[in-house]
């Protein structure tokens, strides 16, 4: 296991955002949470990536504890995540927040770092296109492309995508789908939190079904897919 | 607005770009003139921008100490984000170093309790930073606002310090050259007379004289040349350092910090940099205030208002650039002197001018391109949630 997580709870204040929640990614799969909007998703990658406190339980990578550890530390051994929504910094071109996700590199003047910008370029040409443009101009797909593009350039063992498919046209949700499978397929884990059941049940090795804070269901993606009652309550008129 | 933000923005862009195109040689040129000038500035006393109720060379002074305490606190507020309000609390701790360790307990020379002062201050700001950088927004505001004031208070109030009656006899610099025999000597290696202006005609006016470089209590230029020279050394060293990874990094902590953390940027840590680089340098422009001229400084020297005004410069210059700042700076210190002649009016005719600035640029005079990036960008989206889709391709 690349990634575990045990018993991990958390908390705003009195409220518990999630409880006692325990999974699992193998290296090189794709693991999917998926379900409805306050189920706690998001917290669960922000208490993963470190932004959140944890009031319980454990958090292991590569078999090391990581628990209590800050952020920054956590992208050094390899743990990278696109954020929700706008997350890219706005008044910095698309280059720029390119290099700011190698932030913790120490080789950005090399051609190995050249080699992964020219890699981010051929999985969104748009970004290439639109190298010298401030990220905050862009329309929200464009956007959405470079905080996955960014989580790459720190070259992580695992990438944290936070609902990639926010907000976007049909046609492009399908295509930024195929990008996350090409991202995969170039041995990168990806742990992938959807509100877009259908496709990310497609995509996903192991899947994850989260209600009000916990997790309800767990399998293969295949297998929840075909499940009457994931079907009704996810699938329902999805694409 | 937002075409009077476009001119003065881009004819700067302009002047920058055309100035980068130039060869080597005319680059060096062009900054050897402007440097002369701004050395010679309060000889040359240009009619129009000189003052005549007040000593030119005075006005100048304390215009350059303000641009470095702008530039100081840009750091803080333009390139970390950290609405800092009490920094004229690190203005007064590196003042009160250098008068204590000068003359008040000891009898140093001004250079060597210089760079004492400067991590004094230093340590004060990571003092204050490392529990109140944990919050964010507008608790840092608060806190820094209750430092100033404590700082004055404490001073105030405390003998070992001069308390209300302030510390006075703080050594000048030291120069080079004869030392100044007042009232007849000014000393120095030699003298340079200063121009007078009869309307258009310029003619040298050989009674006052500036010395070469001696520090008393007769002229104010020497002290301008002096803090000139800081203030061009410190712009070097932002300049060193907001083109490395640091700045790079309090650029992402301002625009987001989640995301700066998931960057792998130690957000907290870059924070309490730049509160204690800002720190330092507030400390180094008091430390400069407390050996000049008058070599007097008392807790009324160190009001809120003065932090206000250190905000105002920034803002009013455009936060996150330090020409802006600078600017800024200079400005906020000379318009008050300017309009001496209104007498009692002054502080309203500035006050006027500074609110004029506001509505007129609420970007400050020369914001930085990252600022002006994303205005540009929220405009664009503005645009689109009004319905103009035509004018933004979308994906």
């Amino acid at each position: 296991m690349l990634l575990e997580v045990q018993g991990l709870c958390v908390n705003y204040g009195h409220i518990e955002a999630i409880r006692d929640i325990t999974f699992g990614v193998e290296e090189g799969t794709v693991a999917t949470l998926i379900g409805a909007n306050g189920a706690g998703k998001t917290t669960t990658l922000k208490t993963i990536s470190g932004l959140r406190k944890v009031r319980a339980g454990q958090i292991l990578f590569d078999g090391k504890d990581i628990t209590q550890l800050p952020p920054y530390e956590r992208v050094l051994m390899g743990l990278s995540q696109s954020p929700e929504g706008r997350g890219v910094f706005p008044g910095m071109t698309v280059r720029e927040n390119l290099d700011m996700g190698a932030f913790v590199r120490k080789d950005v003047k090399t051609a190995a770092y050249q080699q992964d910008l020219d890699r981010v370029y051929d999985l969104f040409p748009r970004l290439k296109e639109r190298q010298g443009q401030a990220a905050g101009s862009m329309s929200g797909g464009e956007q959405q492309m470079l905080a996955i593009g960014r989580a790459l350039m720190a070259k992580p063992r695992l990438v944290l995508l936070d609902e990639p498919s926010m907000g976007l046209a049909p046609k492009l949700i399908q295509q930024i789908f195929s990008i996350i499978s090409e991202i995969n397929a170039q041995g990168t884990t990806v742990l992938l939190v959807e509100q877009n059941a259908a496709q990310a049940l497609k995509r996903a090795h192991t899947a994850h079904i989260l209600e009000t804070g916990e997790i309800v269901r767990s399998g293969t993606g295949h297998e929840l897919a075909g499940d009457d009652a994931v079907k009704a309550a996810y699938l329902g008129g999805d694409v | 607005m937002m075409a009077g933000m476009g001119s003065i923005s881009a004819r700067w862009d302009r002047v920058v770009d055309r100035y980068n195109a130039q060869p080597k040689i005319v680059k060096i040129l062009w900054v050897t003139l402007l440097l002369v000038i701004a050395y010679a500035m309060p000889l040359l006393r240009p009619p129009i921008i000189t003052t005549n109720s007040i000593d030119f060379g005075t006005v100048m002074f304390r215009v350059i100490a303000f641009a470095l305490v702008a530039l100081g606190l840009n750091i803080v507020i333009g390139y970390a984000g950290l609405l800092d309000l009490g920094y004229v609390g690190f203005y007064a701790v590196g003042a009160y170093t250098t008068a204590v360790l000068t003359v008040e307990h000891g009898s140093w020379p001004f250079f060597l309790a210089l760079p004492l002062a400067i991590v004094v201050t230093m340590i004060s700001g990571v003092i204050l930073g490392a529990p109140t950088l944990r919050v964010r927004g507008d608790y840092l505001a608060i806190v820094t606002l209750g430092f100033g004031e404590i700082i004055r208070i404490s001073v105030n109030n405390i003998e070992w310090v001069g308390a209300a009656a302030g510390i006075k006899n703080i050594p000048h610099p030291t120069g080079i050259g004869a030392k100044p025999e007042p009232p007849f000597k000014q000393g120095g290696l030699f003298e340079i007379p200063r121009l007078e202006w009869n309307g258009l005609v310029p003619s040298f006016d050989t009674e006052h004289k500036s010395a070469f470089l001696a520090f008393g209590s007769r002229d104010a230029v020497p002290y301008y040349w002096l803090i000139l020279t800081v203030l061009i050394l410190v712009l070097i060293g932002d300049r060193l350092v907001k083109a490395s990874r640091v700045g790079r990094a309090w650029e992402a902590t301002r625009e987001d910090e989640d995301a700066a953390e998931l960057m792998g940027v130690p957000t907290f840590k870059y924070k309490l940099m730049a509160f204690a680089l800002g720190a330092s340098i507030g400390g180094l422009s008091g430390s400069f205030y407390a050996s000049s001229q008058a070599g007097y400084i008392n807790p009324q020297s160190f009001p809120l208002l003065l932090s206000m005004l250190f905000v105002a410069a920034v803002i009013v210059g455009g936060s996150g650039n330090r020409w802006g700042a600078i600017a800024g700076g200079a400005l906020v210190a000379y318009l008050p002197e300017r309009f001496r002649d209104f007498a009692d009016y002054r502080l309203l005719v500035f006050g006027l001018a500074l609110t004029v600035l506001a509505v007129w640029r609420p970007e400050g005079l020369l914001p930085p391109r990252q600022t002006r990036r994303a205005k540009a960008a929220e405009a664009e989206i503005d645009a689109l949630e009004e319905g103009d889709l035509e004018e933004t391709p979308n994906v």
